[in-house]
């Protein structure tokens, strides 16, 4: 028989299914859902669905008011507000996407090992984080694009680095709690080696709780990312973005308010569907709440 | 408590080495020379050494590494690289501004924000709670600079109650908190919203206690319990929420020193990554993490006087 026969089997999170299905009969995590939704349909469809294209400048229409034949009015250059909002959200979307990708596996992983390991290595990697925890976000994310140069790879190491020292955190707790379970003690038994027990078997386990921290953490890099552009330190024009929008829009707006209005209500749309989302699922996952 | 004291005030010894290390490396790690990227790709290789000597970057790294943390410990920045002035002297000429502006949100975050968190959970599950977690919800959402533009828009360019610059005199108070007050709700927004919840579910989970249902068997009245034997408990964890959250509020701080056009720390910092004042940059991040250990520091005493058990631990 194989030794994988043998494992013991994997005591998946109890009531995990029934979580998700509680936060599916959610309000809250169902409109959070439909808004992240539209607008990653949004930012997906964006080359067919904009009326026109976000780059084209018309000198004819600028600062034009909302209606007609731009729904959202013109900037400065006469390009259609609307259009560089469905375009933008591929920016915010993909920063922040990435950015958590990279802090979820790194931070994951930093925290899995750390917790498993324990002793003195745990409390050094803890310290570390707790220094990293101690630098503001924007102010890092700042320094850090300031530094390397502001594009789309640079903007998401910056933001990936300000979001490790969580991540690390939440994955670490319940790995402290796993590692002193049977089935853990049982895969020692076996010879399994300590990576696969980490990757094979406290992994699946801590996945929930880090899946949750996800969104609500998205929704921080989405803000981020808006305000790095929005100082100016974003994804260089003419390339759309949401926060590069409101500072420009920001810049005429004693005589075009709604251009810093519209892509400023953008974010906070996607950065309150996220946080929806989040709140939702942790309210499912959550034990203390979960019998109420 | 001096014992207490003490050993807090250790404790954050090693995390300040270990923000000056850290601030050492990332600026380090730029890729290419930094004179160069100070003089632009036309200087001279003469301007190029000449620089480099100025800023040290000519010795060894551990002589870098040890002038700089010594220097930064005994208040020592250095100067800015492009007004020459020392950066201490520019930070704490535009320092009353940024901690005008940090207080005065702390401040409103925590007034609005502990009373409705509160109010939400004496009325759990009714409209009032509904209410209080949307819009929580919505509050916790706002960019800092969106709320700020909002506000502007609405309080100082269509109805003129407010000033649209934040310039304050400092000498004169009236001035000062009347060009605080729009900033100071623009940043203190998310901290009123995340401070409700807080104050919601600590109050919720302090109420559902054993001792609450004995001090209501022992006939104490509802007012009474919920104030001193609740709130005394809830308040724990907001305390800690509250230090947390100053660490953000300071950086988002610059933020709303743009929308409204203050000066502060914020400014600073933006204009040094615009003119690649290298110098001026490693000192303040210097700065901005000696004020969230600080700030981490209080917080820790703070919870020392008001839960007993914690200075026992």
């Amino acid at each position: 028989m194989s030794a994988t026969a043998e494992a013991p089997a994997v005591p998946r999170m109890p009531g995990w299914r029934k979580a998700l299905g509680k936060a599916r009969s959610n309000p809250t995590t169902l409109i959070g859902a439909v808004i992240c939704l539209v607008i990653l349909a949004a930012a997906i469809l964006a080359p067919w669905i904009a009326p026109h294209d976000p780059a084209e400048q018309d000198i004819m229409t600028r600062l034009a008011a909302p209606g007609g034949d731009y729904p959202l009015g013109t900037d400065q250059f006469g390009r259609d507000i609307l259009s560089r909002l469905l375009w933008g959200a591929r920016i915010s979307l993909t920063v922040s996407l990435g950015a958590i990708a990279v802090a979820c596996v790194i931070g994951g992983t930093i925290g899995m090992v750390s917790g498993y390991i324990g002793g003195r290595f745990d409390l050094f990697v803890m310290q570390v984080m707790d220094v990293m925890l101690s630098f503001p976000s924007l102010i890092l994310g700042l320094i850090v694009v300031a530094l390397l140069g502001p594009d789309l790879v640079n903007l998401v190491v910056a933001i990936a680095l300000t979001a490790i020292a969580p991540f690390a955190r939440i994955a670490r707790a319940p790995t402290l709690a796993l590692k002193e379970r049977a089935f853990i003690e049982a895969g020692h038994a076996l010879g399994y080696s300590h990576l696969r027990i980490i990757f094979r078997h406290i992994l699946p386990n801590i996945l929930p709780e880090v899946m949750v921290m996800t969104s609500l953490w998205m929704a921080t890099a989405v803000r981020v990312e808006a305000s790095l552009s929005f100082i100016g330190l974003g994804v260089k024009p003419p390339t759309p973005t949401w926060g590069g929008m409101t500072r420009d829009g920001f810049e005429n707006i004693l005589d075009s308010p709604w251009l810093a209005v519209f892509p400023g209500f953008a974010i906070l749309l996607l950065v309150l569907g996220l946080n929806m989302v989040g709140d939702g699922l942790r309210d499912a996952t959550d034990p203390k709440l979960r019998n109420e | 408590m001096i014992w207490f004291i003490a050993k807090r005030l250790l404790a954050a010894v090693p995390t300040l080495l270990a923000v000056l290390t850290v601030v050492f490396i990332i600026v380090r790690i730029v890729p290419g020379d930094p004179a160069l990227v100070i003089l632009g790709d036309q200087a001279t290789a003469e301007a190029a050494a000449a620089l480099r000597t100025r800023l040290g970057l000519d010795q060894p790294m551990w002589v870098q590494y040890w002038n700089f943390v010594s220097n930064a410990l005994t208040g020592n920045f250095g100067a800015s690289l492009v007004t020459g002035r020392p950066i201490l002297e520019e930070v704490g000429a535009v320092l009353p501004h940024t901690i005008d502006l940090t207080l005065a949100s702390m401040v409103l975050g925590v007034v609005v924000g502990v009373p409705v968190g509160i109010w939400a959970a004496l009325h759990r599950n009714r409209a009032i709670d509904v209410a209080a977690r949307v819009l929580s919800l919505i509050g916790l959402s706002f960019p800092v600079f969106v709320s700020g533009i909002y506000l502007l828009l609405l309080f100082g360019l269509y109805w003129r109650l407010f000033p649209v610059i934040g310039n304050a005199d400092l000498s004169d108070p009236v001035d000062r908190l009347h060009k605080v007050v729009l900033p100071a709700v623009a940043l203190g927004l998310t901290m009123a919203a995340y401070i409700t919840r807080v104050t919601r579910s600590a109050m919720l989970h302090a109420l559902g206690e054993d001792y609450i249902r004995t001090a209501r068997a022992k006939g104490v009245p509802w007012r009474r319990v919920v104030w001193v034997h609740g709130l005394r408990n809830a308040s724990l964890p907001v305390v800690t929420v509250v230090g947390l959250y100053v660490g953000i509020l300071i950086g988002n701080s610059v933020l709303t020193e743009i929308v409204f056009n203050r000066p502060g720390l914020g400014k600073i910092i933006v204009g040094a990554l615009n003119q690649r004042d290298y110098a001026m940059l490693q000192g303040l991040m210097v700065i901005y993490c000696f004020l969230i250990v600080v700030v981490n520091l209080v917080t820790d005493l703070l919870y020392g006087v008001m839960d007993p058990r914690v200075k026992q631990a």
